[in-house]
């Protein structure tokens, strides 16, 4: 019938737990080959729909996958992730594979060394399927800006699996990858991970190493773990944390065992709920969600009170102002010259710089180079770049002060729930507004989650994001834990 | 805080940023920096005066986990051969770009 809605395609899977996996290792059911084949198998089937990963790296999964098995015959211990395959966002470099950071300025650049979260992740015995589609430079919210096509939402394929870490979620959503990593600067990895129903992480500033991570905005940038569940979630985030002396930012501070922490349940926890979260703009369905999932925090022993963060609504033009300010600096080394695209056409260095640039990047990168010059150029330095900077205090203060009074904060991840495709594309501030919510943890430097919590009547997937104090992932993961095992 | 961005405003910017648009992109973004900018004025509504500005959150303090700077000792980067090989265009030592100084 014509009035009647087309089917929803759908892709959700979801992949067995680390404790199954290393289980059926273990006791010989299965073999870390057999294993990485059999998820090639199902990226061959269903990536040309879902346009998740970029590249493969077959060669490398499958000789680590022999080492794993070779480990799993002789009965020797497995390293904590052994055998478990996982999937990189295309803005984390691995050594002789293409990473693009979905642009076409980095087309045929092959990095000469691995990113330091990757090869922790491989030093701990997992599986490196490929690199994941992503927003061009991780600028976006709903991965329709990679210069190789959109990742479609696992949920419901005319919906867009948010971003810029898109394809790190559907990834997981639809079982092509056990977990990922992802990057997140304004949200890039909390809002896909609650538009495709599945964990994500966002460390405390400093948690993870950058190494190997392809600039955006430095002040701000992060790497972190996708799951579908947060136990697992915090396994990778164990194994990826710690200091590395190749990123001058990278935090020293000891690593506890995060999955161990996330054991220890909530009750007693005290729960802040701000007030400038759930007002104008949010939509009443997520609405109802996210308060669904305060009561089963409730249910489950914690102490939920009011917390206020006023200065909230300035966080956007905050972010904007500083992100793109960074993003104007780091993307000066794309010039054609040392790697990736270089034009064709160039009488002269000027011409080869601006020509290679002008076809490389995309329009939503030039926007943002074109905002942060224009914020950091002279006579606008004061009122736009400095400015953000002072807020940006105000904003990491207030934070700080509310974590004296509470452990964890909960809020929505995402105002709205996935949005169509094409739905926000033609309009940069409407798709700036989708980062509402995740952009003050980014620019305070404190760490949350992004926990499943429902669906609307649709089925879409709702996320909370659970923040806590800076190095106090554990508590995030306590609140998150709780709120997944109400099952809503 | 609320000047508009002119057509003049755009391509110096673009000049800055080694960027060269077309016109049409050209008036693309200066209505999209236009209405960014305006939605960014927001920020003259708060009283920053004697507020320190905060570049990275290392300076919030300990809580936040900050890193001191590393040792500083000699380690061994990249060989050229490995970083050339990425390069569109060599000659072997150094990268090559088009001609800059005529004579």
């Amino acid at each position: 019938m014509p009035s009647e809605a087309k089917a929803v395609e759908n892709f959700v899977e979801k992949p067995k737990t680390l404790a199954a996996l290393r289980a059926d290792l273990a006791e010989g059911r299965t073999r870390a080959v057999d294993l990485a084949s059999s998820y090639y198998e199902r990226i061959e089937k269903k990536n040309p729909r879902l346009n998740v990963y970029l590249s493969l790296t077959k060669e490398r999964a499958l000789k680590q996958a022999r080492q794993v098995d070779a480990l799993a015959a002789k009965g020797d211990p497995l390293p904590p992730l052994a055998g478990v395959p996982v999937g990189i966002k295309d803005t984390l470099v691995m050594k002789g594979a293409p990473a693009t950071a979905g642009s076409k300025i980095l087309e045929g650049y092959l990095p000469p060394y691995d990113a330091t979260p990757v090869a922790r992740l491989e030093a701990a015995g997992a599986v490196l399927l490929g690199k994941l589609n992503c927003d061009e430079f991780a600028m976006g919210s709903s991965n329709e800006n990679s210069a190789y096509g959109p990742v479609r939402n696992p949920v419901d394929t005319e919906r867009v699996p948010g971003g810029s870490s898109g394809g790190s979620a559907a990834a997981v959503a639809a079982n092509l990858a056990v977990a990922t990593l992802g990057s997140d600067t304004g949200g890039s990895i909390r809002q896909p991970a609650s538009f495709c129903g599945v964990v994500g992480v966002l460390p405390t500033y400093g948690r993870v190493s950058r190494y190997g991570l392809i600039a955006f905005a430095s002040s701000l940038d992060r790497v972190g773990p996708l799951a579908a569940n947060v136990r697992d979630a915090a396994t990778l985030l164990g194994v990826i944390a710690g200091h590395d002396a190749k990123d001058a930012t990278s935090s020293p501070a000891p690593v506890p065992d995060f999955a161990a922490e996330s054991d220890k349940g909530a009750e007693g926890l005290r729960i802040g709920v701000p007030a400038e979260y759930f007002a104008e703009g949010l939509d009443p369905e997520v609405r109802a969600a996210i308060e669904k999932g305060i009561a089963a925090l409730e249910a489950a022993g914690c102490k939920v009170k009011p917390v206020s963060l006023p200065h909230t609504r300035y966080a956007i033009p905050t972010y904007y102002l500083v992100a793109t300010a960074e993003a104007s600096a780091n993307l000066a080394r794309f010039d054609g010259v040392r790697y990736g695209y270089r034009t064709p056409a160039a009488e002269n260095l000027a011409d080869l710089y601006k020509h290679s640039r002008d076809e490389g990047f995309g329009p939503e990168v030039k926007r943002r180079i074109l905002l942060g010059t224009y914020a950091l150029s002279a006579g606008y330095y004061d009122a736009y770049y400095l400015k953000a900077q002072q807020v940006r205090r105000l904003l990491a203060e207030e934070y700080l002060r509310a974590f004296a009074q509470v452990d964890a904060i909960v809020t929505p991840t995402s105002p709205v729930p996935p949005f169509k495709l094409g739905e926000k594309s033609g309009d940069p501030l409407a798709m700036y507004l989708a980062d509402i919510y995740t952009v003050t943890a980014s620019l305070a430097g404190i760490c949350g989650v992004n926990v499943p919590c429902g669906t609307t009547q649709a089925g879409l997937p709702v996320g909370m994001q659970v923040l806590a104090a800076h190095l106090n992932e554990g508590t995030a993961f306590r609140v998150a834990r709780a709120v997944e095992a109400a099952g809503l | 805080m609320t000047a508009k961005v002119t057509v003049e405003d755009v391509e110096r910017v673009a000049e800055l940023a080694h960027l060269e648009l077309t016109p049409e992109e050209n008036g693309r973004m200066l209505h999209d920096l236009n209405a960014i900018l305006d939605y960014v004025a927001e920020l003259n509504e708060l009283d920053t005066a004697g507020v320190v500005p905060l570049a990275q959150v290392s300076e919030l303090g300990d809580a936040a986990g900050a890193s001191g700077p590393r040792a500083d000792v000699l380690a061994p980067s990249l060989d050229r051969a490995t970083v050339l090989a990425q390069a569109p265009e060599t000659d072997q030592v150094f990268f090559k770009v088009p001609k800059v100084i005529e004579r």
